[in-house]
């Protein structure tokens, strides 16, 4: 879904051939994993096919690349509605780091010792990107930052929860008890 | 080459520091980091020679400054030192280019030179159009660009920095770091950053953690 809209948002400035749209999603949000042809021509059928983009001239026994491809009222609409949609928020909680923490509180272990452990990692991972970031524009510039954000907000995450230590431990044995309590 | 070797400092009944030692190697980059109250402001006090510690040594260039008296330390601050101060430290009478021109021109540099080179630096730092306005009538987060340009500008061996980006946003922060790391790259510096933002601390090659008053050196980590 969001390959096919990220797509069809590309023909938004104006009409493009499939192979000019797969070097434009490339660039801006495949830089590690670039589409494959026959995914840019299958996605744009299946858009033509369902009304949200349509072709502009197809020249004559030249093949596909000789399409040239427009968004419709219809496509904007979905690309509208698509970019403006808030991700469910558990998206962001993927991975095991919530996990890991939540069991260190639970079971004793020194959050502190998770967060150090991590932040090595991941200070490691940042200051790569930052030497990245130094030299980037554009795509790269917008993908790299994220990245940083993202991790930023991970170590901050582990530290806050060091310093609310206290309480989130009180609260996790608090909850066990109660579990034997309800066992009898 | 910065040193703090055994250092302990106490402020009445409260030990800030406890035996702590640290090595700055010529040309490294550490970011300092540890929870609030936990010594960083204290250690960088030291180490930039403001405050004398109770017991052990500070060497610069493997000189002990310790035993020096308070005219001679703001001399070697001034002839080898850029500070940034957590809370600044500029002169609200001056405006922000006359701040950045002292230390040039107390090092005997002429008015005019001291003028061009420091309105390069607040260029460079993002500030020129704040550059002859009074201390006092700029934004927090001028102010302190003004203060990094003050702590570079006479190119020094060592900058220490407290929280040199605290009153920033992030992608002005950006820009002040990579000004500090390119500058501080360029004259061949030693940087020492203290901050609570692991985004600015990315932005330099080592890590210590400070902990109650000591380098919590389990936690502290090196690479290179
Ligand atoms: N002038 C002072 N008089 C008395 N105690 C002080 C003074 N300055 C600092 N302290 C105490 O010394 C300890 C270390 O303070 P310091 O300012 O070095 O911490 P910090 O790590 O810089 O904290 P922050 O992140 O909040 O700036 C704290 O317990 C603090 O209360
Ligand atoms: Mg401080």
């Amino acid at each position: 879904m969001s390959t096919s809209t990220t797509l069809l948002a590309l023909l938004e400035p104006g009409p493009a051939y499939g192979y000019t749209l797969k070097q434009n999603y490339d660039r801006w949000f495949a830089r590690r994993r670039p589409l494959a042809f026959g995914q840019v021509y299958s996605t744009l059928a299946r858009l033509t096919r369902d009304g949200l983009a349509d072709q502009v001239e197809v020249e004559s026994g030249h093949g596909p690349d000789r399409r040239l491809y427009r968004i419709t009222a219809q496509g904007v609409g979905v690309v509208d509605e698509w970019v403006f949609a808030p991700e469910p928020p558990e998206a962001s909680a993927a991975g095991t780091l919530h996990a890991r923490v939540t069991v260190a509180l639970l079971s004793g272990r020194d959050p502190a010792d998770v967060l150090a452990r991590q932040r090595e990692a991941h200070l490691t991972r940042m200051r790569a990107l930052q030497a990245q970031r130094r030299g980037s524009t554009g795509p790269e510039l917008l993908a790299v930052t994220y990245e940083l954000a993202h991790l930023d907000a991970d170590l901050r995450w582990i530290e806050e929860s060091g310093a609310r230590l206290g309480a989130v431990r009180e609260q996790l044995v608090a909850a066990r008890e109660g579990d034997d309590d309800a066992r009898g | 080459m910065l040193e703090a070797d055994g250092v302990t400092l106490t402020y009445g009944a409260t030990t800030a520091l406890r035996d702590v030692s640290l090595t700055l190697a010529p040309g490294s980059r550490t970011a300092l980091m540890g929870q609030s109250g936990s010594g960083k402001s204290s250690l960088l006090h030291c180490l930039a020679g403001v405050l004398v510690p109770d017991h052990g040594r500070i060497l610069l260039d493997g000189q002990d400054v310790t035993g020096l008296s308070d005219r001679e330390r703001s001399r070697l601050r001034l002839e080898r030192l850029g500070v940034v101060f957590q809370f600044g430290d500029l002169v609200p009478e001056l405006t922000l280019a006359e701040n950045v021109m002292l230390p040039l021109q107390l090092l005997g540099a002429g008015r005019a030179a001291a003028r061009g080179r420091a309105l390069e630096l607040l260029g460079e730092l993002g500030v020129a159009d704040v550059a002859d306005s009074r201390t006092g009538a700029v934004s927090g987060g001028q102010a302190q660009r003004a203060a990094v340009a003050r702590a570079l500008v006479h190119e020094p061996r060592v900058v220490l920095a407290d929280e040199p980006t605290g009153s920033l946003d992030t992608v002005n922060a950006e820009a002040v770091l990579d000004a500090m790391v390119a500058l501080s790259g360029r004259i061949g510096a030693t940087l020492l950053v203290v901050t609570h933002d692991n985004l600015v601390a990315s932005h330099f090659d080592d890590l210590v953690l400070m902990r109650d008053g000591a380098i919590d050196s389990s936690r502290t980590a090196t690479v290179r």
